[in-house]
């Protein structure tokens, strides 16, 4: 149906209606704008000051909001647009996120004498209500961070490599290091030489270095094994009998290995169980399940490692990962609403972050490595810290300590002088 | 976008299943509008007259949430905006963040003319392709108009990437655009204070312009002005802090924007939003410390919904991370990149040549490739199907086995005894206990390579040609 409007008709129409309360009205049919009357097109009335023509201009930029093809209809050229002498009132607002209904659980990492441990103070991660730095609720705790120590001289990038040269021998002397000199809140000591493929040492001698590390700092820890599924939960175990008390983090328990062993021995020694699966929500959602049903972890024992990935090498995955994770715990999957850790050291397998140059001459020149691998164990972290990561494990001081500083910012815990920013563009750099 | 199911769109398709776009029937093509695979232009018949209202009202109803705006033109030209969701594995997020370096008019014209040369040249090949940078923006430092006009003329003369002209001050922007007017620049910004005479110069230039205010409400008075006046191609610049609690509160300003815009449809606001990571420069000194923080800035407004930005750093360690988390943000989720499996030629193998074997994830096939080509090693590579898994995941998950390998060869009816006179074929390091599967399955020898595939020179100066048995 063709519905003519006639100009005549226009006063009566839309006289004294504000255009803004026109917004959403739907005008159902062809819309004509009758000139005829008018006898010229509405650009030249409007320059003439015709009333009319005034009112069928304001027609016509409601009808282009609306998204009728006005001027093709016209055949003439655009209508020359009313200009403003003065700015439209307005007021922005926007509402929070009802789904997010369900606190990340919150896990204490160490114990202090009062608790049955011997550390100085204590790291609590989670209790989250919205995404990180999120205006929807509060984010009670910051991100923090642990560093790696090794149980035995390992291969590193040149870069990382270089300030642990004089530590490397001694577990203990390293961690020092890290708590002192490079700001750790926690440090990590991974028992790789217990793997039968390495150094085969046995779980007895590695829980010695544990007891070490316990000494030597008096920050919490996590105890990592090597990775061997079948050596592991063994090695884990007599880590765990003699962290007694001290709220470790075991890790990891993952499906792949006798995860109730772990399980085990974190409930009967006072340990939180990292429950480590690969990239895939499902399993990890398996896991946390099986953590709690089958072998009676309490929830405030757990921590998720969904897997990271280095960028460029799958962070995309991981990224996604973690953020499904998070607003599903946000919105209620009691199996995935828990604080989780990142390995955020794995951003140096990526080639970007070691090689000396890139091994193709048609890229552009890669620059000098030393400052492109701390810079991608940062990137790597802070993208994931956006998911809602909680706990990164890192290994570059410098890498720390940006990660530090701009989660801390964000989370706003950091004070600056108020910089002025109005006139940027003509900023001398 | 309004439409949510393929059938809502199908009531405005001609439903004659003509097949014309590609698809067997509209049903199909409908199911193509809504993923945002296909533009409702591929259907020729609804471009005809008797369907002008059903294309006029499909097209408003299928258009982005955030609007889609265009900044410069010809083949450098470049989209940004264009989003329909809020994290990315709901849908994909469109239009990669557009990255502008900058430039300035009180540089000596040698110096911006290098500047822009290496703007414009940077490139990283990832997965099959170059990651590059997009814009450039032209700062008015001088205070002069004609000197800034100046700039802008040399910057346009020697790059095609579109351009970003910043100036608060009318004069200096309308110079600028006198020269760049066929261009279609972007124009950096309309303020509190000069938004009349930059709205002047946005509807005479019919130019995209930026609108600045960190105050959420002066911002959407500004850009519900300009769209009253006939202005929508606008751009939202809510102020970038680079330090301390600003920091934190332009964060949250991009969320809300952005949340208003998608989730509660408010389209007074929808436009896309401009970061400034340039800022950092204005807090550090040290080119070191500065380039870190502006990367930190830039990757923070990429993985949260900046889709333009001003950058400033050129060092590789900056530019390397910034393309590269674009490149994850805004890949996308609903396919894993792969490339066609088959066996191919790197350089021109003869019969002595070695034969690899990789799986189609296109990570992995592009940097075996790449690193087999620029060490001139020539070979077949054997990209096996493994739905675009890489090798370790695809050895775990089952994709990568020895039956998959066999078929491979048979498929591209590639025989070893006629091509080679070896009849061997190397396996990745990751790979390693497929061997003994592959050696019964194909009755080829089977040689175990290095584990990362930039290390097969080496490997080959002591292990190829293979000892005769
Ligand atoms: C991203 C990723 C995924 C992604 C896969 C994305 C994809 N399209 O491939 C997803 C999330 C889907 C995934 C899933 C799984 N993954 Co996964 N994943 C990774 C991750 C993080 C990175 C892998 C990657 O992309 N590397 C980069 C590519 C380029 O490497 P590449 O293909 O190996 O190629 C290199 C070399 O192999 C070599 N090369 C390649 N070809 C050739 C040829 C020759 C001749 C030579 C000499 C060399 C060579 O050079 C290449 C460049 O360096 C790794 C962990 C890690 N950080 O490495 C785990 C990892 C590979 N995954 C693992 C596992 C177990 C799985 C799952 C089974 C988990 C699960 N329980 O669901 C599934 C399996 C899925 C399936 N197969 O269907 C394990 C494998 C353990 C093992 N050794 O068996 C790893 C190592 C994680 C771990 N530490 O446990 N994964
Ligand atoms: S071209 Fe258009 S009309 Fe023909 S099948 Fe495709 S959608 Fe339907």
């Amino acid at each position: 149906m063709t519905k003519k409007i006639k100009l005549s008709e226009l006063g009566s129409l839309f006289g004294g209606i504000d255009v803004q309360a026109l917004e959403g009205v739907k005008i159902e049919g062809d819309v004509e704008i009758d000139l005829g009357q008018l006898g010229m097109n509405p650009q030249m009335a409007y320059a003439l000051g015709h009333e009319t023509a005034q009112l069928a201009l304001h027609l016509m930029n409601i009808s282009r909001i609306l998204g009728y093809p006005v001027d093709q209809m016209l055949g003439a050229a655009p209508a020359k647009p009313a200009r403003l002498s003065k700015l439209i009132e307005s007021r922005f607002s926007v509402g929070k996120i009802e789904e997010w209904k369900t606190p990340i659980q919150e896990v204490v990492l160490g114990a202090t004498s009062s608790d049955g441990g011997t550390r100085k103070s204590t790291i609590t991660l989670g209790g989250e209500t919205a995404l990180p730095y999120y205006f929807d609720g509060p984010m009670p705790h910051r991100n923090h961070i642990t560093m790696d120590v090794f149980d035995m001289p390992i291969n590193m990038a040149k870069a990382v490599k270089s300030n642990y040269e004089d530590v490397i021998n001694s577990p203990a002397e390293w961690a020092k290091k890290v708590v002192r000199d490079f700001g750790a809140d926690m440090v990590t000591i991974h028992l790789i030489s217990t793997d039968p493929n390495i150094k085969d040492t046995s779980p007895a001698e590695a829980a010695k270095t544990v007891e070490e590390v316990l000494q030597a700092v008096d920050v919490p820890i996590v105890i990592g094994g090597s990775g061997n599924p079948e050596k592991d939960p063994a090695v884990l175990e007599k880590a765990a009998e003699v962290a007694e008390g001290e709220r470790c983090l075991l890790a990891s328990a993952s499906l792949n290995l006798d995860y109730a062993r772990i399980a085990e021995a974190a409930k009967k020694h006072n340990h939180v169980v990292l429950s480590w699966t690969q990239l895939e929500i499902n399993a990890q959602k398996e896991l946390n399940r099986k953590l709690m049903k089958q072998c009676g972890v309490a929830r405030e024992n757990i921590i998720m490692d969904p897997t990271t990935a280095a960028l460029g090498y799958g962070l995309d995955y991981a990224y996604t990962n973690m953020e499904r994770i998070r607003l599903a715990g946000l919105s209620g999957d009691m199996e995935l609403n828990f604080p989780m850790s990142s390995g955020t050291t794995n951003a140096w397998g990526a080639r970007e972050a070691w090689m000396v140059s890139s091994p193709l001459k048609e890229d552009s020149d890669w620059g000098p490595r030393e400052y492109r691998g701390p810079i991608w164990e940062i990137i790597t972290g802070l993208t994931l810290s956006l998911a809602g990561n909680d706990l990164f494990m890192m290994m570059h001081p410098t890498a720390v300590q940006v990660l530090k500083e701009i989660t801390q910012t964000l989370y706003g815990g950091k004070e600056s002088e108020p910089v002025n920013i109005d006139n940027w563009v003509a900023a001398v750099i | 976008m309004k439409l949510n199911s393929p059938l809502q769109v199908y009531k405005y398709l001609p439903q004659i299943n003509c097949a014309e776009c590609g698809d067997a029937t509209c049903m199909a093509f409908a199911a193509h509008l809504i993923d945002r695979s296909k533009k409702l232009d591929d259907c020729p018949p609804i471009l005809k007259d008797e369907y002008k209202k059903k294309y006029t009202e499909l097209q408003t109803l299928l258009a982005p949430e955030i609007r889609e705006i265009t900044i410069g033109t010809g083949e450098h030209a470049r989209r940004i905006g264009g989003d329909d969701v809020l994290y990315r594995h709901q849908l994909t997020f469109f239009d990669p963040t557009a990255f502008a370096y900058d430039v300035w008019d009180t540089m000596p014209e040698a110096e911006l003319v290098e500047r822009i040369n290496k703007i414009t040249n940077f490139r990283k090949f990832y997965v099959g392709k170059f990651l590059r940078v997009d814009m450039v923006a032209v700062r008015c430092v001088s205070g002069d108009a004609l000197k800034f006009a100046g700039a802008v003329k040399k910057a346009s003369e020697t790059t095609k990437l579109p351009l970003i002209l910043c100036s608060f001050d009318p004069a200096a922007l309308k110079a600028a655009l006198e020269v760049v007017k066929d261009k279609n620049p972007l124009i950096y910004a309309a303020t509190e204070k000069n938004w009349g005479e930059v709205a002047e110069l946005a509807l005479n230039y019919k130019v995209p312009v930026v609108l600045f205010s960190p105050d959420l409400d002066k911002l959407k008075s500004l850009a519900l002005t300009f769209r009253e006046m006939g202005i929508k191609d606008l751009v939202l610049d809510p102020g970038t802090y680079p330090q301390g609690k600003k920091l934190k509160e332009t964060f949250e300003r991009f969320i809300m924007l952005r949340r208003a815009g998608i989730k509660e449809g408010q389209k007074d606001i929808a436009y896309p939003i401009m970061a400034v990571p340039l800022n950092a420069w204005l807090v550090y000194k040290d080119a070191v410390t500065a380039s870190y923080w502006e990367t930190v800035l830039s990757s923070v407004f990429t993985v949260r919904y900046g889709d333009i930005m001003i950058l400033h750093s050129l060092e590789p360690y900056a530019m390397l991370p910034e393309v590269h988390i674009r490149d994850t943000i805004y890949t996308d989720p609903r396919t894993p990149v792969k490339v066609a499996p088959g066996v191919n030629e790197v350089g021109s193998p003869t019969k002595d040549s070695p034969v690899i074997v990789t799986t189609n994830f296109a990570l992995t096939y592009y940097t075996v490739e790449s690193d087999l080509s620029s060490n001139k090693i020539n070979c077949y590579l054997a990209a096996v199907d493994t739905d675009g898994i890489g090798v370790e995941a695809a050895v775990a998950g089952g994709q990568l086995t020895a039956a998959k390998i066999k078929d491979t060869f048979q498929k591209a009816n590639f025989d070893f005894k006629d091509k080679t006179s070896h009849g061997t074929l190397i396996l990745p390091g990751l790979a390693a206990r497929l061997q003994g599967d592959v050696e019964d399955v194909t009755g080829l020898r089977v040689m175990i390579g290095p584990p990362d595939s930039g290390r097969i020179p080496g490997w080959m100066e002591k292990n190829w040609p293979p000892k005769p048995k």
